[in-house]
């Protein structure tokens, strides 16, 4: 598993083997920094109107629900799994949110914190039935996309537009800076989880052994980590920011709707391998998971205001930097050689 | 049910104190397999203790017992005189027992200081010092004598680093018992001298460790006292000064040396005739890094070649090389005079060779699929799949080996997985004759099979050689390498110390002498 | 940790003396599904000849299930090598994309040559996509559900790329042929599906490469040692994969006479999966069965039926289908098996299994 295993079968052979592992892990960081900055220049350049604080602000306000989203799906991919359901999770929480506050009439601050437990809850049942029965995870989180999918159309089928006066008002608060620059309330809260998964992940015992076991779980098992814990517990995490995520998006979209983030749980890893995370688990950044947002943000901003491109080439160009930067990982020394 | 034979030591130093660790009669069953059966242990305080053992012998079961991998069935564990049952290795780590594995059993990912201290960092106000941190590693690591970035990856170190670390953080989480399981199996000499100056600061410091080695030379070196195992029992208890190189492999081999006299004197007649001329296959300082040392070799048709040695002396490594399955680093190989590149298992394949792996389950046998498919299995991927074998030659295949060699049940249709030990060896010897291979490697053929088996099976090697097949025959067990074998080439520390020509001057002390040794007397 | 090779538990055991076949529980399920719906509506199984054509709900669930069919069957064989391709959606539309643009853009498109072309066109970038897929995972040695990832997300950018974004329609009666169309009063879909399931089913048993693929999934370490060459059937089975679901994409494109880059396909893999596993393969590779998956297919589309006729909304059926993946997934786990099947034969003892599975132990040792 490790570089340090004294197997007795060929070892793949890898161009940047001498790399060291620190040198390895930043790489994809710094290639995916670099990348951002490109953009942001090039798009100042070509397009009037890119350069300003507020087109950067906007990345932010246009992404936060992605980016809660996103910090989830990293504490998954660090333990080498996978969780496909968060999609599925946030238009399940657009939609019991739109249905409550609405149709049922129960004040938002009732119901942010029921949402919230309910993703938290479905990611612990997802990920405890990873760890006691070892099926795979993408299988497990595959049923729980499903279910979560289908439990939104049983909700309703229909687009329930909100029109609660505190949620509106919530929805359209806008914080201003100096210069006239403004964020929304879901730039602040994505902003706090990012700076608390920061902490989690690297300040505290959870957030470490989460690494160690991406590093190599049996090796985790035997150094007397709660190993079956800290897996039920990242996809807790996982089912929490999805939840937290489609809050967000709730006040973004001002509705709830089960074809809301179509497709999230992609552009959630692809921001995760994007940032530098390796798919593989046991190393990657949280801050480079945003870096990931930003960059996939940037894509969709450059679509924007060049006016002939379409919006697939958004997808397009997502595919083509995750191939990059899966080969990128695999050369760089991924660890797990393939099946046969 | 402690093995009768057992020997109580002497105590030399006068009254010992109480053990720190003892097991009293352990079971332990895995899927009907006894892996232990009434084993005893007990670890002083302040002393080295050398765990020996062939293959299945039961060592690594005993070591996941004693650090609670796996519950034993039955017996006791007592740690410093009180009984105790670990239901994981956390229990165990509570209890005192820290473990080092053959494969360092850190995360590379993590940082030195964090492998050290992982799931005990010291924190600050609920959240992880990361200076306290990093003192802290580095203070422990100071006290074993050791400097090192603690900051860095433990993966940009070296593998006998990575195993000083290991050992750090088992001192740290309890300097009471230390169990080494194989520590030293892939560090060179100096990293050895490095380990062992570690371990006897330990030592004297009051630590009780275990130690699990296949190399005598540092059983002699480092260790006070000896327990062997043998097939799952408790052979005997020994202080180091009892016993010689020769002795202690003696003990670890076993069998009654005075049977091994009776051997066929078959083969022995006939070497000197097959050794001559051109071999089938020749050897020359062919190497693998960290697996062999640089070994030469021929095997000539119709001869059997016996590989001697303990386990971990390098005869797997070694047959391995010729088939393919690790690619050498140096040396070259040539059959019937031309030179060629074994580089994967095809190409020795095509070359006329076979190779019946050690590990049936995990690199021979598909499990799911029927004796019929995994007997087919080597001709067809030889043949490709556009030129299928017919069901009906498939079957009769099938049916012919399942014959010839007795297979159990006789149904082509059973799921291989299901088939005792021995019949599916004789499902992976069937897929292999079927090919007419020039030369047959088979290593550890008759592991872990029932006596009826094992005997057809070494009757089946003696006549594929009459019949001129070149055969390669790796086993721990000396008295079949000896029944069977026309030369013998004996590994020691992953080093071919002899060839010796079987003819009537070999004795099984011989071979003692040269794997105890190194050298042949 | 299991270190136990998993035994035939008591109802595989029970199972076996039925016959033995591992088609039993998803006929079984596919039987029970079809009464089922017999009990809302009574002339579920009646199939009539209209205009020539045969009509039914029967043939509605042959005919809309031909697609899925389709990519269950590349999905068989890439799951039996342990791989797995959620790329499959995406080349679905892609082939439908591509296949009606070029119709739509062709002077006569009402020409057999234009559909040829175009059926060609699809085909050929299938294998294209399909080998891309292959590489990644043989040459690069990239977890298959990562490397398949990638096509995942761009294709369905690259298939509104070729369409331009709108919805493609095409009035061609030669391609309205493959997915709609009659032909001996059958519908041609559900023909040509099985065709290619006959097809695969002959070309995997009657050559060797059914056993060579069994071998690489069951146990690559093993079969490296036995010299199957892994690299390239890995590559094949991501091809055979990509065509499949090519041809699906034409079906369900032809079928509904437009390309919709969008929605064309969407979570075909993971019913396709889902039909797999049903089936009796498991995700660990190994063992395939192509009659399993088949049957699997069309549980899972008797299922879509199921629900419309049940008058719920249709999407609901997502919810039915994680409790199916669930099932069949803790069915399959070892450890679930262990855990809880073992336990009830404790508490519960079933004289007839524990009398099958004794002398069969005992005979085997012997």
């Amino acid at each position: 598993m490790s570089t340090g295993t004294a197997g007795t079968a060929a070892r793949p052979t890898r161009p940047f083997a001498t790399v060291s592992p620190r040198t390895r892990t930043r790489v994809p960081l710094l290639v995916t920094a670099v990348l951002l900055v490109a953009m942001f220049t090039v798009g100042s350049v070509r397009y009037e109107g890119f350069l300003s604080a507020q087109v950067g602000l906007n990345l932010l306000i246009d992404n936060g629900f992605l980016l809660v989203v996103a910090v989830g799906a990293t504490f998954v991919v660090l333990t080498g799994g996978i969780d496909l359901s968060v999609g599925s999770m946030v238009a399940l929480s657009t939609v019991l949110t739109a249905w409550l506050v609405e149709s049922q009439g129960r004040p938002l601050a009732a119901v942010v914190p029921l949402v919230l437990l309910v993703g938290a809850a479905s990611g612990a049942l997802m990920g405890w039935i990873i760890h006691t029965f070892e099926i795979q995870p993408f299988v497990v989180t595959l049923a729980g996309m499903f279910l979560a999918r289908g439990l939104c159309y049983t909700i309703s089928t229909e687009s329930v537009t909100i029109t609660d006066p505190t949620t509106v008002a919530l929805a359209q608060t806008r914080l201003y800076g100096p210069g006239g620059l403004f964020v929304s309330i879901p730039v602040v809260v994505a902003l706090a989880v990012l700076v608390l998964a920061f902490v989690v992940l690297h300040h505290t015992r959870f957030g470490r052994t989460v690494y160690a076991l991406g590093g190599n779980e049996s090796s985790a098992r035997l150094m007397g980590l709660p190993v079956g814990t800290t897996k039920i517990a990242v996809y807790a995490v996982s089912g929490l920011c999805s939840a937290l995520g489609g809050l967000l998006l709730t006040l973004y979209m001002l509705s709830g709707y089960a074809l809301h983030a179509m497709g999230m749980e992609l552009d959630a890893i692809a921001a995760t391998v994007i940032g530098g995370t390796l798919l593989t688990g046991g190393s990657g950044f949280v801050l480079g998971t945003a870096l990931g947002v930003l960059v996939l943000g940037m894509i969709q901003t450059f679509v924007n205001f060049q006016g002939t491109l379409s919006s697939w080439w958004t997808r397009i160009v997502i595919g083509a930097l995750l191939l990059v930067f899966i080969v990128l990982q695999r050369l760089m020394g991924g660890r797990r050689p393939a099946a046969g | 049910m402690v093995s009768p034979s057992t020997p109580r030591p002497p105590d030399p130093g006068g009254p010992r104190p109480r053990p720190v660790l003892e097991a009293r009669g352990i079971h332990k069953q895995f899927a009907g397999t006894v892996a232990l059966d009434g084993v005893a242990l007990r670890l002083f305080p302040g002393e080295v203790h050398a765990l020996m053992g062939e293959n299945g012998a039961g060592k690594s079961t005993l070591i996941k017992v004693l650090t609670g991998v796996h519950p034993a069935d039955g017996g006791t564990l007592l740690v410093d005189g009180r009984p105790q049952a670990f239901a994981d290795p956390l229990q165990a780590q509570r209890a005192g027992i820290s473990t080092v594995y053959q494969e360092v059993n850190l995360c590379p990912n993590l940082s030195v200081a964090e492998n050290i201290l992982v799931g005990r960092e010291p924190r600050r106000f609920g959240l992880v010092d990361r200076s306290a941190l990093r003192r802290r590693a580095a203070e422990l690591l100071r006290e074993l004598d050791l400097d090192l970035d603690v900051t860095a990856p433990l993966g940009s170190h070296s593998l006998a680093v990575q195993q000083l670390v290991a050992i750090a953080r088992a001192v740290d989480v309890s300097a009471k018992v230390l169990v080494l399981d194989e520590p030293t199996s892939s560090l060179d000499r100096e990293e050895v001298a490095q380990l062992f100056t570690l371990v006897r600061r330990l030592r004297d410091r009051g630590a009780a460790v275990l130690f699990v080695t296949h190399f005598l030379d540092q059983v002699f070196d480092l260790c006070d006292r000896v327990t062997v195992l043998r097939n799952g029992r408790l052979e005997g208890e020994y202080p180091i000064d009892r016993l010689t190189p020769m002795t202690l492999v003696q003990r670890m081999i076993g069998g009654e040396l005075a049977t091994l006299d009776q051997l066929s004197g078959r083969a022995r007649r006939e070497a000197a005739a097959r050794t001559t001329g051109e071999p089938f296959l020749r050897a020359r300082r062919l190497t693998r890094a960290g697996a062999i040392e640089p070994y030469d070799l021929d095997i000539h048709a119709g001869e059997v070649v016996g590989l001697a040695g303990l386990l971990g002396s390098g005869r797997t490594e070694a047959a391995r090389l010729l088939f393919g399955a690790d690619s050498a680093d140096g040396g070259e190989v040539g059959i019937e005079g031309e030179k060629v590149r074994l580089r994967t298992p095809r190409h020795a394949i095509a070359r006329g060779i076979a190779f019946c792996s050690e590990n049936r389950k995990a690199e021979g046998l598909v499990g799911e699929l029927t004796v019929r498919e995994n007997i087919v299995l080597a001709l067809q991927a030889a043949r490709g799949w556009t030129r299928p074998l017919t069901r009906a030659k498939q079957d009769e295949l099938a049916r012919h080996w399942i014959e010839t060699l007795d297979i159990r049940p006789a149904d082509p249709e059973a799921q291989v997985r299901h088939l005792s030990g021995g019949n599916q060896q004789k499902v992976l010897l069937a897929r292999w004759l079927l090919t007419a291979p020039r030369l047959l490697i088979l290593d550890e053929p008759t592991r872990g099979i029932d006596i009826g088996a094992k005997a057809e099976i070494q009757k089946l090697v003696a006549r594929l050689a009459g019949e001129g097949t070149a055969v390669l025959f790796v086993s721990a067990e000396l008295d079949e390498v000896l029944r069977l074998s026309h030369r013998i080439a004996v590994l020691r520390d992953h080093r071919m110390v002899a060839t010796l020509t079987n003819d009537g001057s070999v004795t099984p002390e011989r071979i003692l002498t040269t794997i105890a040794t190194g050298a042949d007397s | 940790m299991t270190h136990q090779p998993p035994r035939p538990g008591p109802v595989a055991a029970i199972g076996r003396r039925l016959g033995g076949h591992h088609l039993l529980w998803p006929t079984l399920t596919l039987l029970a599904l079809l009464l089922g719906n017999v009990a809302f509506q009574h002339d579920f199984f009646s199939v009539r000849v209209r205009d020539g054509h045969l009509y039914g709900s029967l043939v509605d669930i042959l005919q809309f299930g031909a697609p899925l069919t389709l990519v269950a069957l590349g999905m068989t064989l890439v799951i039996a090598t342990r791989g797995i391709d959620l790329s499959v959606g995406a080349t679905v539309a892609i082939a439908a994309a591509l296949a009606c643009g070029h119709i739509s853009t062709s002077a006569r498109p009402g020409s057999v040559t234009t559909v040829l072309t175009a059926v060609a066109l699809a085909l050929g970038v299938a294998v294209v996509l399909g080998l891309a897929n292959g590489l990644l995972v043989s040459g690069l040695g990239v977890q298959p559900i990562v490397a398949t990832l990638i096509l995942m997300v761009a294709g369905r950018g690259v298939a509104q790329l070729i369409t331009g974004g709108q919805i493609v329609t095409v009035t061609s009666a030669p391609y309205k042929m493959i997915g709609g169309g009659y032909w001996l009063t059958f519908p041609f879909a559900v023909l040509l599906a099985t065709a290619l399931v006959v097809l695969t089913a002959l070309l995997t048993r009657r050559t060797a490469l059914g056993l060579l693929i069994e071998s690489v999934g069951g146990n690559p370490a093993a079969s490296r040692l036995v010299g199957i060459r892994a690299g390239g059937l890995l590559a094949l089975v991501y091809v055979f994969s990509a065509l499949c679901a090519a041809v699906a994409g034409l079906m369900i494109s032809s079928n509904v006479s437009s390309a919709d880059g969008n929605n064309a396909g969407l979570w075909i893999e993971l019913d396709a999966i889902l039909a797999v596993v049903v089936g009796g393969t498991a995700l660990t590779g190994g063992r395939f069965s192509i009659g399993g998956t088949v049957l699997g297919a069309l549980i899972i589309q008797t299922l879509s039926t199921t629900v419309y006729t049940l008058g719920v909304p249709p999407e609901t059926t997502l919810v039915f289908k994680a409790f199916v993946v669930v099932v069949v997934c803790l069915v399959q786990s070892p450890v679930f098996r262990a855990k809880v099947l073992r336990r009830r034969g404790r508490t519960t003892p079933r004289p007839r299994s524990t009398a099958d599975a004794a002398p069969h132990q005992q005979e085997v040792r012997a």
